[in-house]
């Protein structure tokens, strides 16, 4: 929480202590530009603006988690948009309802304080939906007029009104990062709720006893999700997926619609986390203090393995391996003959991959995993974005491009005014991100393959599949048959134009006296 | 908790109605949305933002944090015939430190990079929540940058927290009013108007512009599809207003009427016979004898190529029941009409931010027993699809999904949409649409969809209900001789 002049202290003090403000603030500004001008390249091309932005706010990633918990229900502490914005972001994506309350925050409730308007949201929802988990996220309004939703929400839960549902709050001050960090947090948030639920402390309950391991998934699709769930399982153990949105947010028709999903991760099990071997985070690029995997291993001793998002052959063995090595098991036959028919797909594509000239751009964690595949199968990589800021990003991608002898374009903190000016300069030939980039497909006709959220102006985002070696394999299919395309389109007529001997060539060379 | 979950909310239940026209009822709305229950509704920034932003050659900077950016980028159909700056999102990114020290460097610096690389005819300012509350002064920075670069820096009050999307409407007026200036034009362009109310969505502006062309009037501006800076300082000079969304232009049309001495009149160019209608009420209104002739072969041959067609899918069409959820008052009417014109029979309607006046015309052009809803969510539309049997949903995108599970089928009548829907051509591609939906095959193997374990007593007794809600009576009551604007 952050404190907060409000419009109505007394104006002399604003005043001074802005001016005090300002002069720290131009400060580190000036620092920061430092830093940017050392760097070779500058992250973006306006210096007080994003242009396009490239990133959507914490609410956004906090919404998304609480949709992989089952019965639970969302409300976004603010006003009235910023919940429908999200909502309808979201239900583009993933063609299924998506129910998010909002304390619709009113002028009133801006100047007094909106307790009041939260206290009636949770009654209603609760009234409407029936659900056994509400989240409760803030935004930037909520914050900034400083409204402490523990406090509220400790209120609430003493009228002793909601007996058996589990009222969280979440703070997720949508300026405070991106959806990335809203995301994690609101993961990190929901573990430390459960577990110290008192009731839940039946440590050797039958459950317990049979070994299972959390796995903590951003970037996922549902499919995603699934294909990663079907992986553990092979090796013979249970997975707690947190938050699990596989069908959830990809639900099968059937002829009764429940409007509360009662798919996903339950608050049962949520409390169960301290008791898994290990919990592997797959997208290890949140700073550490977000990584709900570190908490529970400094908190509770749960072992933490934090690796890239399994995405290629070289990614997905990280993931492999992990498991491997947690549960104390060989690698199961299946996943050995699934890495076999990679590789093979992987040698049948290698030659037309070649021609890839490829930029990645979205959320981090993604922007990396497809970078890996990328970068090992012979493509060149050209330019690897992201809207989040992230050291390690740089780091690692670095890293990365050594070992394969490759200079790429990377960048944090940016925009798709400066995405499109580098793709334009870098003669990239195939980009990869969310709907977004289409303005650059649009009006630069740069091939694109849509992944990643959000993806709103194509079918199926949900169910596609990019991760582990099945995912892996399909996908690069898809980059390859594009690749294909790029080089059959026109063929004909390309070679026809810039090889077939032109009329004037075939005129004898004149001399000077001939011209004369 | 095992009690019944609600479907009408506290302090809901004013603003849902049952059309009985014996009674004398009038349905809450224009109030704040309830806390808690959904809300279809966005906020005043997105209200502003549908006006101003098809201007094209402005730069448009949304001061705030970023998301409230990065979710209305480039999301419109709005074409352009000439600049594209518009479909740029410009955001000062407001992060913890400008919260807490104030973001007023930071959009003064932004003005000036936007005015050096962009050179934008012109600013617009769009405040968000944040900024409403840690007191950036943007208005004086606007004035202070208009100075500086010599062009129209207008800031546009449109903190999300301060009414409702309609308030968000009034705040664009008054920035467009602005840029207007307060002189007026003395003399009018004779045959000329000003087309109030049209986003130039899927290039329905410019079809509009063909046909006021074809018979020779002049289309000054369009306020705001395909507007330019200029082309909206011009608007003083047209002879009349003509206003189609009334929602979001009534208040701009007569501000101008006020100001500039220019009378408005209502007109609607979504379906045949209010396109006719409409066109009609122009010519007459500005034309000369030479322009009704005109009128009148355009609208011959147009009609001619395009009824037939229509009728055909009125025939695949006839006899079924649509529910709407839109925006505004204006859009529900029209449609409420269009389906009309296609034997299609409304259930439920509803809006976001209709007015008073609006609804009671729902009540007029609707049937007895037809749902009115104002400010609804998806709990209550669930229920009311359910109850009165509609076969299609009209939305936008958060609707669209919900209408899919109940196995309904829908019509995207938003400002996504890349198909345009007004004058003839338009009437074509809205039976298409409708056809292509509700008579999907699509559907018919989804009718057979039976879960393997339900129980033969609770599939009974689901038939049951569903032939009760079949008997159902609705008027059926022909909107020709009791409806219209016009
Ligand atoms: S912060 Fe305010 S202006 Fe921005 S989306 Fe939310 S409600 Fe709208
Ligand atoms: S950035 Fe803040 S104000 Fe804007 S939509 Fe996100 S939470 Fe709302």
């Amino acid at each position: 929480m952050i404190k907060v002049i409000k419009p109505d202290t007394d104006n002399a003090t604003k005043k001074a202590v802005k001016a005090l403000m300002t002069e720290i603030h131009r400060d580190d500004s000036k620092d920061r530009n430092k830093d940017r001008n050392k760097d070779r390249n500058k992250d973006r091309n306006y210096v007080n603006m994003q242009v396009n932005p490239c990133k959507m706010c914490m609410p956004m990633g906090g919404a998304l988690a609480l949709k992989g918990v089952k019965n639970a229900m969302t409300i976004i502490h603010g006003s009235q948009g910023c919940s429908t914005y999200i909502r309808r972001h979201m239900a583009a994506h993933y063609n299924e309802p998506i129910d998010i309350a909002s304390s619709s925050l009113s002028e009133e409730g801006t100047v007094y304080g909106g307790s009041k308007n939260l206290k009636i949201g949770i009654r209603n929802l609760v009234n409407m939906y029936q659900p056994e988990v509400v989240g409760v996220l803030t935004t930037c309004l909520a914050e900034t007029i400083g409204d402490d939703i523990e406090r509220i929400v400790r209120e609430v839960r003493d009228t002793g009104e909601f007996e058996g549902i589990d009222i969280i709050p979440i703070p997720t001050p949508g300026y405070g990062g991106s959806q990335t960090e809203g995301y994690f947090d609101t993961i990190k948030a929901l573990m430390a709720y459960f577990v110290k639920k008192p009731i839940q402390v039946q440590k050797e309950t039958e459950e317990t006893k049979t070994p299972f391991i959390n796995i903590v998934l951003s970037d996922a699709t549902c499919e995603d999700v699934r294909e990663i769930k079907r992986m553990v399982e092979l090796f013979g153990v249970k997975a707690l997926f947190i938050p699990d949105i596989s069908d959830a947010l990809d639900a099968p028709f059937t002829n009764h619609y429940n409007k509360l999903s009662e798919e996903g991760i339950s608050r049962e099990e949520l409390a169960k986390v301290i008791y898994a071997k290990a919990t592997i985070e797959l997208g290890d690029l949140v700073a550490p203090n977000h990584s709900p995997a570190l908490f529970l291993e400094e908190e509770y001793g749960v072992k933490a393995y934090r690796l890239p998002l399994p995405i290629g052959i070289n990614n997905t063995d990280c993931l492999v391996k992990a498991l491997a090595e947690v549960l104390d098991k060989d690698i199961p036959k299946a996943l050995e003959v699934e890495r076999g028919r990679l590789m093979d797909g992987m040698i049948d594509a290698h030659k037309h991959s070649a021609t890839g000239d490829i930029a990645v751009f979205g959320d981090m964690n993604l922007v990396m995993g497809i970078a890996g595949l990328v970068l090992e199968n012979g493509m060149q990589l050209k330019l690897a974005a992201t809207g989040s800021m992230s050291k390690r990003f740089k780091e690692q991608l670095e890293s990365k491009l050594d070992q394969y002898q490759q200079k790429a374009e990377i960048l944090q903190d940016t925009d798709y005014e400066t995405i499109r000016e580098v793709i334009q300069l870098k003669g990239v030939n195939l980009m990869m991100g969310p709907s977004d980039g289409k303005f650059i497909w649009e009006k630069d006709h740069v091939d694109f393959i849509r992944v990643g959220f959000p993806v709103h102006d194509h079918v199926g985002a949900q169910r596609k599949n990019i991760m582990g070696y099945k995912g892996s394999l399909i996908f690069l299919d898809e980059i390859t048959n594009h690749l294909l395309d790029q080089k059959h389109k026109g063929y004909r007529e390309r070679m026809y134009q810039t090889y077939y001997p032109k009329k004037e060539s075939h005129k004898p060379i004149q001399t000077d006296e001939a011209a004369r | 908790m095992n009690q019944k979950s609600t479907i009408i909310a506290d302090h809901r239940e004013k603003q849902v109605l049952v059309n009985d026209k014996q009674k004398n009822q009038a349905i809450a709305c224009d109030t704040h949305s309830v806390s808690g229950v959904v809300s279809q509704r966005a906020c005043v920034y997105c209200g502003a933002r549908v006006v101003l932003n098809p201007i094209t050659d402005a730069a448009h900077i949304v001061h705030g944090p970023i998301g409230c950016a990065s979710y209305t980028w480039d999301i419109r159909g709005s074409l352009s015939s000439d600049s594209e700056l518009f479909r740029t999102s410009f955001s000062t990114d407001l992060r913890e430190h400008d919260i807490i020290f104030g973001g007023e460097k930071k959009l003064i610096a932004a003005i000036d990079e936007i005015v050096i690389r962009e050179k934008p005819k012109a600013v617009f300012i769009y405040s968000t929540c944040v900024v409403g509350v840690i007191g950036d002064d943007v208005k004086a920075i606007a004035k202070k940058a208009e100075i500086k670069h010599g062009i129209r820096v207008i800031p546009v009050h449109s903190s999300g927290f301060s009414g409702s999307k309609k308030d968000g409407y009034k705040a664009a007026c008054h920035a467009i009013l602005d840029l207007m200036g307060p002189e007026k034009v003395e003399v009018k362009t004779p045959h000329s108007l000003n087309f109030l109310g049209d986003f130039n969505l899927a290039a329905e502006a410019w079809i509009i512009r063909d046909y006021l062309e074809t018979i020779g009037l002049e289309l000054k501006t369009v306020i705001t599809g395909d507007a330019t800076i200029d082309s909206l300082r011009a608007a003083k000079s047209a002879s009349i207003n003509v206003v189609q969304c009334a929602g979001s232009m009534t208040y701009l049309a007569k501000q101008m009427k006020m100001n500039y001495d220019i009378p408005f009149e209502n007109i609607r160019f979504f379906g045949i016979k209010d396109t006719i209608r409409s066109l009609r009420k122009i010519v007459f209104s500005i034309g000369t004898e030479e322009h009704v002739k005109r009128f009148e072969t355009l609208v011959a041959q147009k009609e001619a190529y395009y009824q037939p067609m229509v009728e055909a899918y009125k025939r695949k069409l006839i006899g079924k029941k649509v529910a709407l959820y839109v925006g505004g008052g204006f859009k529900a009417i029209s449609l409420i009409e269009q389906f009309a014109d296609l034997g299609i029979q409304t259930v439920l309607v509803g809006t976001q931010t209709g007015s008073k006046e609006e609804y009671e015309q729902f009540r007029k052009l609707t049937g007895e027993g037809t749902v009115i809803l104002d400010d609804t969510n998806p709990t209550e539309l669930e229920h009311f699809i359910k109850e009165t049997g509609a076969h299609i949903l009209v939305g936008g995108v958060k609707e669209r999904p919900l209408a899919y599970k109940l196995g309904v089928s829908f019509i995207d009548h938003n400002h996504e949409r890349k198909h345009p829907l007004c004058g003839f051509e338009g009437a074509l591609n809205f039976a298409m649409e409708v056809d292509a939906t509700v008579n999907s095959p699509v559907w018919d193997i989804v009718k057979t969809f039976k879960p393997n374990n339900e129980t033969k007593s609770e599939s009974k007794t689901k038939s049951k209900t569903k032939q009760a809600k079949k008997e159902k009576p609705f008027d059926v009551i022909d909107l020709t001789i009791e409806g219209g604007i016009l």
